[in-house]
């Protein structure tokens, strides 16, 4: 409680000095507001942190970290981590049996299922963009129309018929049947359509009179020129395929063919909430998008808001 | 732009007076013309996928909603059965409420929250300025259902990180459980909501507040006006497009809200105590694939995108008055 105190003090005095250089002074109240959002964002992460390596008997008991004196292995383990990676076997009661399959098949379920369905997404999205940034054709407004009109179709009510119709096919509880309706996106045909408006004529026709074909033209012209876009297409579409639930907790079934945050999911249930364990693996789940985002952090910010900016 | 370059030498005074032979392409006489397949092409990935995984759907959907279904394959026509039941369904009408309440409260807090970060990082120099976007921005990296089982333990009474907050600086809520009082299920959502969206729709805010001419702010303040009159006026104005944008799709975004909801009340499957954290589609999820009927779910789809649609007209009207 004094400890509260004592920062309250030093944040308002230093302003009261500065009463006669008012510039400074507002300036130092702009850093602290922006200061204490970040500590709001940032708390949640690092209780994150101490949660994981907190035994379940102590799991609330700290706000953060024990006090140095309580340091042992009783309150600081890696339990959550063992038992992550040997399957939850105190959760075993649930609907779903863990224990058969391993912590790295679910990684590598998300990893197949965000890399195809990005890659997929990065290709198509990008020659669609760039035919309709570069060619006039017959249906060229016909389509656009059409595709400014499926943006406004919320997903989930399509899910339902999605669902019977990879049922049809026989690729339900596959990561086909989850990948392939998500390879094409409206959404992202207008962000490369926006980027490749910018790539000057005079290029794609020169390289037309030096006889490359159309394709080599968008592959070794164009695509090289809206890298920032395709920067930050990547990592949107990276974490959306990362994170999703709703569509992978409909389509997948069997143990072995979930992704990360469905089977994660499943350690908090009915009748048993393994906290620590969950939090472990959020934990590992949060690593890859974030060096994506450190990566491409620069492009990703111009591309999220070139469509929003531009009007 | 597209059209003025094939059309070039005839519709360009400068490009006229050129010789002929400096646009070879337009004629298509040394160079290879364009072909004509390519953008058919290029976009049939896109018209093929989307004619089976968009336009089929879309259709069938349609269709399932006159249906009542038991499961993918057993189904009786019902007519307008579904949109009548859901008409005298206290259920939905409660999760309609919760959502709708969901989204002005978004709008309401979420907005303003942004556009005030996004002021006070506008001013600050660049690297700080990206290191604050950068941690702000954080949260979003993190998906619904980690955040929303994350939270659930935060929101633990007596213990929670939020509760013991709570009572640290207000002397209140150590004992609050948030996730099982109904009146305060709502509230501990929307706070959640805030930690992940309020540094992504600053990032708009902020994106477009660069863009904004600085010499008219100071011809504002030097004719007299206050901070919040500039704002008023000169801003705001000048980021409109921007502000209806990131309101469409806060609203758009609240109205499709489920994941976050379903995990921060795992217990309940997402209903919360007395049905008071139930969203839209958190029902739809319900009736369609955990009791299986498919078709009423189509029917409540049908009701939220027709809600969504509206938003988006309402879009369109606000801009064009703007744009007066």
């Amino acid at each position: 409680m004094n400890a509260l105190y004592v920062v309250l003090l030093a944040l308002v005095v230093p302003p009261l000095l500065l009463a006669r250089r008012p510039k400074l002074a507002l300036g130092y109240a702009r850093l602290c507001v922006l200061a204490l959002a970040c500590a709001i964002v940032l708390a949640p992460f690092v209780w994150l942190v101490a949660a994981i390596f907190k035994d379940k008997s102590v799991l609330n008991q700290y706000a953060f970290f024990p006090p140095l004196r309580d340091w042992s292995s009783k309150t600081l383990n890696l339990e959550n981590f063992v038992m992550l990676f040997e399957g939850g076997k105190r959760g075993a009661q649930g609907t779903i049996s863990f224990g058969r399959v391993s912590f790295w098949q679910y990684v590598l379920n998300s990893t197949v299922f965000a890399t195809v369905g990005t890659m997929a997404q990065l290709l198509f999205c990008s020659l669609g963009g760039y035919a309709l940034a570069k060619y006039d054709f017959t249906g060229k407004a016909a389509l656009m129309t059409f595709m400014l009109g499926s943006m406004t179709i919320p997903s989930v009510l399509l899910l339902a018929p999605l669902y019977r119709m990879i049922v049809g096919f026989g690729l339900v509880d596959t990561l086909t049947g989850l990948i392939l309706p998500g390879m094409v996106s409206a959404y992202g045909i207008f962000l490369f359509r926006q980027a490749c408006l910018s790539v000057p004529d005079e290029m794609i026709d020169a390289g037309r009179i030096d006889g490359c074909s159309e394709f080599t033209i968008y592959f070794r012209l164009v695509m090289p020129l809206v890298r920032p876009m395709a920067a930050a297409f990547c990592l949107m579409s990276f974490l959306w395929h990362w994170n999703a639930f709703f569509a992978p907790n409909v389509f997948l079934h069997s143990e072995a063919n979930l992704t990360l945050p469905v089977v994660l999911n499943m350690y908090i249930n009915d009748y048993s909430q393994e906290y620590g364990v969950f939090l472990a693996g959020t934990a590992i789940a949060v690593i890859p998008p974030a060096v994506l985002f450190l990566v491409l952090q620069k492009e990703f910010i111009s591309g999220l808001t070139a469509g929003a900016v531009k009007g | 732009m597209r059209t003025n370059r094939s059309q070039a030498p005839t519709a360009d005074g400068a490009a006229r007076a050129a010789p002929v032979g400096a646009s070879p392409i337009a004629t298509g006489a040394s160079g290879k013309p364009r072909a004509r397949w390519a953008p058919y092409l290029f976009l049939s990935p896109y018209v093929l996928l989307s004619a089976v995984f968009f336009v089929v759907p879309f259709v069938s959907a349609i269709v399932l909603a006159f249906y009542a279904t038991n499961g993918p394959r057993a189904r009786v026509f019902v007519g307008l059965g579904n949109f009548a039941f859901l008409l005298k369904d206290p259920m939905f009408f409660c999760a309609l409420r919760n959502t709708t309440v969901f989204a002005c409260c978004s709008v309401v807090l979420q907005l303003p929250l942004s556009m005030g970060l996004a002021l006070l990082l506008n001013t600050s120099r660049g690297r700080l300025r990206g290191f604050f976007r950068l941690i702000l921005f954080s949260p979003n990296l993190v998906g619904q259902i980690f955040v929303g089982i994350l939270f659930s333990v935060l929101f633990v009474p007596r213990y929670g990180l939020i509760n013991r907050s709570f009572q640290a600086l207000f002397h209140w809520g150590l004992e609050e459980r948030w996730l099982s009082n109904p009146s305060l299920v709502l509230p501990a959502i929307v706070l959640t909501s805030l930690w992940v969206w309020v540094g992504f729709n600053m990032v708009y805010f902020l994106a477009a507040l660069q863009g904004v001419d600085a010499s008219l702010e100071e011809a504002a303040r030097i004719d007299g006006a206050n901070a919040w009159q500039v704002f008023w006026h000169v801003t705001l104005p000048g980021i409109r497009h921007v502000v209806v944008f990131v309101l469409i799709t806060t609203v758009i975004g609240s109205y499709q809200l489920f994941e976050l909801p379903l995990a921060l009340l795992s217990s309940t499957r997402g209903r919360g105590p007395d049905n008071a954290g139930l969203m839209l589609i958190t029902y739809l999820n319900e009736i369609a694939f955990e009791d299986g009927d498919l078709g009423l779910g189509a029917a409540l789809g049908w009701v939220v995108a027709l809600i969504i649609f509206g938003i988006s007209l309402a879009q369109i009207r606000l801009t064009r008055v703007m744009e007066d």
